[in-house]
């Protein structure tokens, strides 16, 4: 079947069995990068995007569930060759080692953010458990989060 | 990341015969490791690949600085055996130390070269020229033209035609402007802004996907397949190596369930051990077994000793459970074979693919594209024999995805260890006799012929015969205190019942773990403080510098809650690389058995510092994988096959469970640098049994501390 989605501002007419996860769409016929694929079964996060505003894995979701809907990548957080301050502050604090999960990491940091200006650090643990790093880089990461916080909405207190 | 032979070790080279030049050749020719772009771009060709360690940016680090030039002039090409030099495997934390030495010497060649070449050109002496990013300028001469001249405009596009010099001069610690500074790594915008960046990213046209089908059990034959209810895919069957093979990814996933196989239960190899009894299985097996240490006497010691302590330690099977599972594409024109892999070694793969396909090396091409973080050999080796098999076969460029099961089945895995130690103290409380007893096999299995492959053994080519030597196993089971009674003894395994490789710091992960634990049962014993203890047998000013550092950071002896426990450990990391210490405070739930590590602290001391972030980023990402080894990793098997298939049957550490991390970096400019991939991976284990023992007086000397045994380890502690 024909399934329409707009993918970073960009409609796309794609013909694939309404089944057919998400992740091989996104990567195989609109030939994307970001997410990748880690499990297959929603336990690592690696396969993230942004549905509206919501972070979703993309390795079981049926294509066809997400048939007119809009979907953001990593490389749709990038405005006019501006990087979103979530991907600004992985890199001020070079908050990766191989880099395999940053994807899903700054995916999820986005929507909570979005969700949730000022989290508390049970929050954004919470809002990351669901995504796995194997190399460790779990307290740059988190370290991260607080950096892009500022950069989003300021100082909490000002 | 793993198993380069320590040099006063002599074992076979892990280097295949190859063309091109080796580190262990000289003299070498400049112009493989180094050229000057007309547009004034410096290639850098390396032998080593990216592993997610980050030395990409500090190899170009060490050749911006030694050459005088920005590090965005540096463009780095990497484990291409078309293109760089043969370094063998990037592994044992030992780029930095090996290869950054050598791109150091060819870069002030390179240097000093160019001088000459510019005083000639200029009509000067060289010690009259300065070096300012690329160009050679004569005193105020910055903007005149004919008193500056850049490398670009000197070579021409031309050759350097010259060996790499010992004596050309290196910079002096004082001088370095980009060693030692924290440059952002060079490969992260691409991978946080979706640029291509992985191997599993790279895309040929007209690309197939494939998945291969396996039995759970390795060894197990095919009976029979039925193909009938695939449409959409196609089956490639190679002896009783099978694929199904799709233009859409989906449909060869789709395809891989589909298709009917029968394997015979009859397999090659015996059944497993019952998992609970692995440890008694691999302590009744025949070993070869070699002593690593002996000096006094340490049996007479541990006689005359007033106390003697004994105590035995387990190490379980781990999985390098990187986070994408292996991936590889491979392309075949009838003439040359070429495959995109993650290897660690571009070179010794090439050499093992030649054997499985019968095919000489110099039609085979082996690209190292990064794969997702590698700690030893994992899946990515068996990943590109699998593509290349089926590229000869297809002509048609292929690409073969494992699935997260694929990859925990298929990964080879860290071996389970034993390690039975046993000490005594004199009337004094001072150590009398030592005594380590190590049960392990070689930790170093990579590819070199065809039946190394998984894909060997199903096409048919016999497992191979146990090497005959043995590697890793005894890393750090010496320790490195002033013992005067010890023995140090390995019982090497020919063979263990789930395949193993190489790993992280290959066995001295399990044998710190041991020695640390004991070092402090010793202390309790002696009714010394552990840091006191330790600081009794070491000598070596940079191991008392960590374990001090460690000690004062982490509040050492400051008074605790009931519950909450602190403990360290120290290891010189193969008794003659990096130091480190790590103190950690635990708080355990007597009820449940459940352990929180709320810090850990360490002190690293790895000789001169290339890339300070870098190191950081490496001691950080040790402690919190090393933590999760050492809580929660264990590999399940049934007597048929592994169990632990995904992320829920093989838990790793989550951001919940990470404690708060302090490092205090001990820099030595002045000293060669050491590795720092490993080293602070080897201390944590040890640290957290410290603590909890520290905390509750549980002796925990099982890997992984689950709950269960930590409840176990208190009911067995006398009241």
């Amino acid at each position: 079947m024909t399934i329409t989605i707009t993918v970073d501002g960009k409609r796309h007419e794609v013909t694939a069995s309404p089944d057919t996860p998400l992740l091989y769409v996104l990567r195989n016929d609109l030939g994307l990068n970001a997410p990748l694929f880690g499990c297959g079964l929603e336990q690592c996060g690696a396969c993230k995007v942004l549905r509206g505003a919501e972070a979703v894995m993309t390795c079981m979701l049926p294509v066809g569930d997400v048939d007119g809907a809009s979907i953001t990548t990593l490389a749709g957080l990038v405005e006019d060759g501006e990087l979103h301050p979530v991907q600004q502050a992985f890199l001020d604090e070079q908050a990766a080692q191989c880099g395999y999960c940053s994807n899903g990491m700054i995916i999820t940091i986005a929507a909570l953010l979005w969700r949730t200006p000022h989290p508390t650090n049970e929050q954004i643990r919470d809002a990351l458990d669901g995504n796995l790093c194997r190399c460790g880089s779990h307290g740059r990461i988190l370290r991260a989060v607080r950096r892009a916080e500022t950069l989003m909405w300021g100082d909490e207190n000002g | 990341m793993a198993d380069t032979p320590p040099a006063k070790q002599p074992a076979p080279s892990e280097t295949a015969g190859a063309p091109r030049p080796s580190w262990g050749d000289s003299p070498q020719q400049l112009d493989d490791w180094l050229r000057i772009e007309p547009d004034g771009t410096v290639v850098v060709f390396s032998g080593k690949v990216e592993l997610g360690t980050g030395v990409r940016t500090a190899l170009a680090q060490i050749v911006a600085e030694e050459l005088d030039v920005s590090l965005a002039r540096i463009r780095m090409v990497m484990g291409e055996t078309e293109h760089t030099p043969d370094e063998g495997y990037t592994a044992g934390s030992k780029t930095i130390e090996t290869s950054g030495m050598t791109l150091r010497r060819a870069a002030a060649t390179a240097r000093q070269a160019l001088l000459e070449m510019a005083a000639s050109e200029l009509d000067v002496t060289p010690d009259e020229l300065t070096v300012q990013d690329g160009a050679i300028i004569l005193p105020g001469g910055e903007h005149t033209a004919g008193r500056r001249v850049t490398f670009a405009g000197l070579l021409a596009g031309g050759r350097f035609e010259r060996t790499i010099s010992d004596t050309a001069p290196l910079k002096r610690p004082e001088q370095f402007q980009i060693i030692g500074t924290a440059a952002p790594r060079l490969d992260l915008p691409a991978k946080f802004t979706g640029q291509p960046a992985f191997v599993h990213d790279l895309r040929l046209p007209g690309m197939l996907h494939a998945r291969v089908i396996r039995p759970q059990r390795l060894g197990a034959s095919l009976v029979s397949l039925d193909a009938n209810a695939l449409i959409e895919a196609s089956v490639i069957r190679i002896g009783d190596f099978v694929a199904v093979v799709a233009a859409r990814e989906e449909a060869a996933i789709r395809a891989a369930r589909a298709l009917h196989l029968t394997w015979s239960d009859d397999a090659d190899s015996p059944d497993l051990p019952p998992m609970k009894a692995l440890h008694d299985w691999l302590r009744h097996q025949p070993t070869t077994d070699r002593i690593v240490v002996a000096s006094g006497d340490a049996d007479a010691a541990l006689q005359h000793a007033t106390t003697q302590v004994s105590a035995t330690y387990t190490m379980p099977f781990q999985a390098h459970a990187s986070i994408g599972p292996s991936c590889a594409v491979a392309t075949f024109d009838g003439e040359m074979l070429t495959v995109w892999s993650s290897t660690q070694g571009v070179y010794p793969l090439r050499a093992a693919l030649a054997s499985l396909l019968q095919m000489p090396e110099d039609r085979l091409r082996v690209n190292h594209l990064e794969g997702a973080g590698g700690y030893g050999q994992n899946g990515a080796d068996d990943v590109a024999a699998d593509a290349a098999l089926l590229a000869r076969e297809l002509r048609q460029p292929v690409r073969v995805q494992w699935s997260r099961a694929d990859e925990f089945a298929g990964e080879p895995k860290t071996s389970a260890m034993i390690m039975a130690l046993r000490g005594g103290l004199d009337g004094h409380g001072a150590v009398s006799g030592w005594t380590f007893d190590g049960w392990t096999p070689s930790h170093a299995n990579r590819p070199r012929q065809a039946g190394d492959f998984i894909a060997g053994r199903f096409v048919g080519v016999p497992a191979p015969q146990p090497r005959g030597f043995f590697l890793g196993g005894d890393r750090n089971a010496p320790t490195d205190y002033s013992f005067v009674d010890q023995r140090v003894l390995i019982h090497w395994l020919a063979s263990v019942p789930l395949r193993s490789s190489s790993m992280r710091s290959l066995g001295a992960f399990a044998n710190c773990f041991a020695n640390e634990s004991f070092v402090d049962e010793l202390a309790l014993a002696a009714g010394v403080d552990p840091l006191e203890f330790r600081l009794r047998y070491l000598a070596d000013p940079r191991a008392r510098a960590v374990v001090e550092t460690a000690a004062r950071r982490a509040g050492w002896g400051e008074p605790l809650p009931a519950g909450v426990g602190r403990g360290m450990a120290f290891a010189r990391y193969e008794n003659t690389e990096a130091y480190v210490a790590t103190v950690a405070q635990v708080a355990v739930d007597t009820a449940s058995g459940a352990v929180r590590v709320s810090s850990i602290v360490v002190a690293h001391d790895c000789g001169q510092i290339i890339n300070p972030d870098g190191v950081r980023n490496q001691v950080e990402g040790n402690v919190i994988q090393s933590l999760s080894r050492a809580l929660k990793e264990e590999v399940r098997f049934s007597t048929k096959s592994i169990i632990s298939l995904d992320w829920e049957s093989y838990p790793i550490l989550t951001f919940s469970e990470v404690p708060e991390i302090e490092i205090e970096l001990l820099d030595h400019p002045e000293l060669p640098p050491v590795g720092a991939g490993e080293p602070a991976t080897v201390t944590t284990a040890p640290a957290v049994a410290n603590a909890i023992f520290a905390a509750c007086g549980a002796r925990v000397r099982t890997i992984p501390f689950t709950p269960g045994r930590v409840r176990a380890a208190l009911e067995a502690t006398p009241a």
